[in-house]
């Protein structure tokens, strides 16, 4: 778990510092360094591409994009997996019943299908992005929130806070939901790598992030392009996007396995 | 049984509904029409291309002619690919997506739960611990890393396998898209079918198994496989899915004329009806096998046909 925090402020912390600290920026194009493999000179660390642009700094600019689409996205299905969640617990009966088939209909939904949908029919909108990455992985997050909700209301301060006249959204905002921190903070952290997954698929196909701005998957797919003379184009982006992903996996495993473990107590 | 096949069933059709209403609602609410060139076209000709293709009739006259229509397989006209029908262009893409399909589902299966199960009966053992970390590895890198990679250590540098698709008659060439689609769902078989096989393998009746000196062979086989396995079955929704998913991916990556492929070049050109036809007919297969992986459970499982 340690480890790969560690790994994860490593990355983030290059990802931020890296572009300052090289002497090339992400757009420059230099014809006369055209698909550089890594190297010192010119300090291109991670070699150039196919228009002699540097790929140190397009990767770490491709973390920066991947990471901030993946955390809106995680805080997108926050903030609609909590409410939705926190309010069909709290109220329960009919409402609650009503609430989670419909939960359960979108199950069965194909959403990455309807993500691209969306893509085609509005431009290739950052913002969309966001927003259509949250809209869809907020489905466990209800269901999770929904059934601590459940448990919490017969406590004790909620039925103070009920006598007292607390009305009923506030109950939901100000008494239940800081107690649900916890459980969903090691949500997010499971919601993270699933936002930076499709963000990465929808990149690759060409369907996200557009030139000359740059993601994760969108730098795997150049590197998919170029594999045959330029390896490297493909490996390091690649190998970068599996680190994150698997880091943010197992730092939400051990989380996860903690609070069950404090739960259980 | 036939009740509840039956309740789900009708559960599945509002759900259809649901998927074609919004879909086609989202192509209908683009701005700017599938004809939008470059150029602008004479407002005669504009007219009349609209006119052929009904998109200058009311919205509610569109989707009940693109209902009645859909009702008997006719998805309407490809907006790009110039005389081909949206379900002639489906059917020439399925056979190839639906044969790659089953054959990584078959391989996720073996090699899911062979090696979920050996875990299990070694639990905390070097191997064990070795099968987790593939099976983590595997959750974590995606399916449009893990292609290319292959390609490029196997075609393109060792040239042990053909690296594309046409050019090449040899059965090889199904070899790496299948394990590329696979991988990530061999890990999640291997995880579940881990999980659920040392809880069994914990539970009383086995132990009765082992006292009456049944061996571990027996026992996994006759006794703790079948209920092993229905977290791995309840799994198998998802993991159509995903496999729907990856194809696409896995088809742009090695040049495979499927589905996904028709579906990637749609989207990127802009082709309207293609692109809802797709998304309504994956839809319709994701949610009818679905319905067929919940019989299944009530088949195994009798408990659940009774609540």
């Amino acid at each position: 778990m340690k480890k790969s925090a560690g790994v994860l402020l490593f990355i983030l912390l290059l990802a931020i510092v890296g572009p300052w600290l090289s002497p090339n920026d992400y757009l420059g194009t230099n014809f006369d360094a055209l698909l550089r493999s890594p190297q010192l000179a010119g300090m291109h660390l991670f070699g150039t591409d196919d228009l002699g642009r540097d790929l140190f700094v397009r990767t770490m600019l491709g973390i920066r994009v991947t990471l901030m689409v993946a955390v809106v996205a995680s805080l997108v299905s926050l903030v609609i997996g909590v409410t939705y969640g926190a309010v069909a617990g709290y109220v329960g009966g009919r409402v609650d019943a009503v609430m989670m088939r419909f939960v359960d209909t979108l199950y069965a939904l194909p959403f990455i299908f309807f993500v691209i949908l969306l893509m085609v029919a509005f431009e290739r909108n950052f913002l969309l992005i966001f927003v259509a990455i949250g809209a869809i992985n907020w489905l466990d997050m209800a269901r999770i929130v929904r059934g601590q909700t459940l448990s919490l209301r017969e406590r004790e301060f909620v039925d103070a806070a009920r006598l007292t006249g607390v009305s009923t959204p506030r109950i939901i905002f100000r008494h239940i939901a800081p107690n649900l921190l916890g459980i969903v903070v090691v949500y997010v952290t499971l919601t993270i790598p699933q936002a930076i997954l499709v963000e990465s698929f929808l990149s690759f196909l060409g369907l996200g992030v557009q030139e000359p701005q740059t993601s994760l998957g969108a730098l795997v797919d150049a590197g998919v392009n170029k594999m045959e003379g330029a390896s490297w184009m493909l490996l390091i982006p690649a190998s970068l996007l599996a680190v994150i992903l698997m880091s943010f996996n197992f730092l939400g495993d051990a989380l996860r396995d903690f609070f069950d473990a404090k739960h259980k107590q | 049984m036939l009740r509840y096949a039956l309740l789900r069933l009708l559960g599945a059709i509002p759900t259809l509904l649901l998927v074609i209403v919004l879909a086609f609602l989202m192509v209908h609410a683009a701005p700017g029409g599938p004809f939008d060139e470059e150029r602008a076209l004479p407002a005669d000709v504009a007219a009349k291309i609209e006119a052929a293709y009904h998109l200058d009739e009311t919205l509610p006259q569109q989707f009940m002619r693109y209902m009645s229509g859909l009702l008997q397989g006719d998805l309407g006209p490809s907006f790009r690919y110039r005389d081909y029908t949206v379900s002639e262009l489906i059917g020439s893409g399925f056979p190839v997506s639906l044969r790659l399909g089953l054959l990584a589902i078959l391989l996720a299966l073996l090699v899911g739960v062979g090696s979920g199960t050996i875990a299990a009966l070694r639990q905390g053992s070097l191997l064990d611990r070795v099968v987790m970390s593939f099976a983590m590895t595997g959750i974590s890198i995606p399916v449009f890393v893990v292609g290319p990679v292959l390609v490029l250590l196997f075609a393109v540098k060792l040239h042990w396998l053909p690296a594309g698709w046409s050019g090449t008659e040899s059965v090889w060439k199904y070899l790496l898209p299948v394990i590329t689609l696979a991988l990530p769902q061999i890990a999640y078989i291997a995880r579940l079918t881990r999980a659920s096989m040392i809880d069994v393998l914990s539970r009383d009746f086995i132990r009765t198994a082992r006292a009456q000196g049944l061996g571990t062979k027996a026992i996994i086989r006759f006794h703790a496989l079948k209920p092993a396995m229905l977290p791995v079955l309840s799994y198998m929704g998802p993991a159509i899915a995903a496999i729907l998913t990856g194809s696409v991916v896995v088809e742009e990556v090695f040049g495979i004329p499927g589905l996904g492929q028709f579906f990637v070049r749609g989207a990127l050109n802009r082709d309207y009806t293609l692109v809802l036809g797709i998304v309504i007919f994956y839809a319709t297969l994701i949610i009818a096998l679905n319905l067929i992986v919940d019989i299944l459970y009530g088949v195994i499982d009798p408990r659940v046909r009774h609540r």
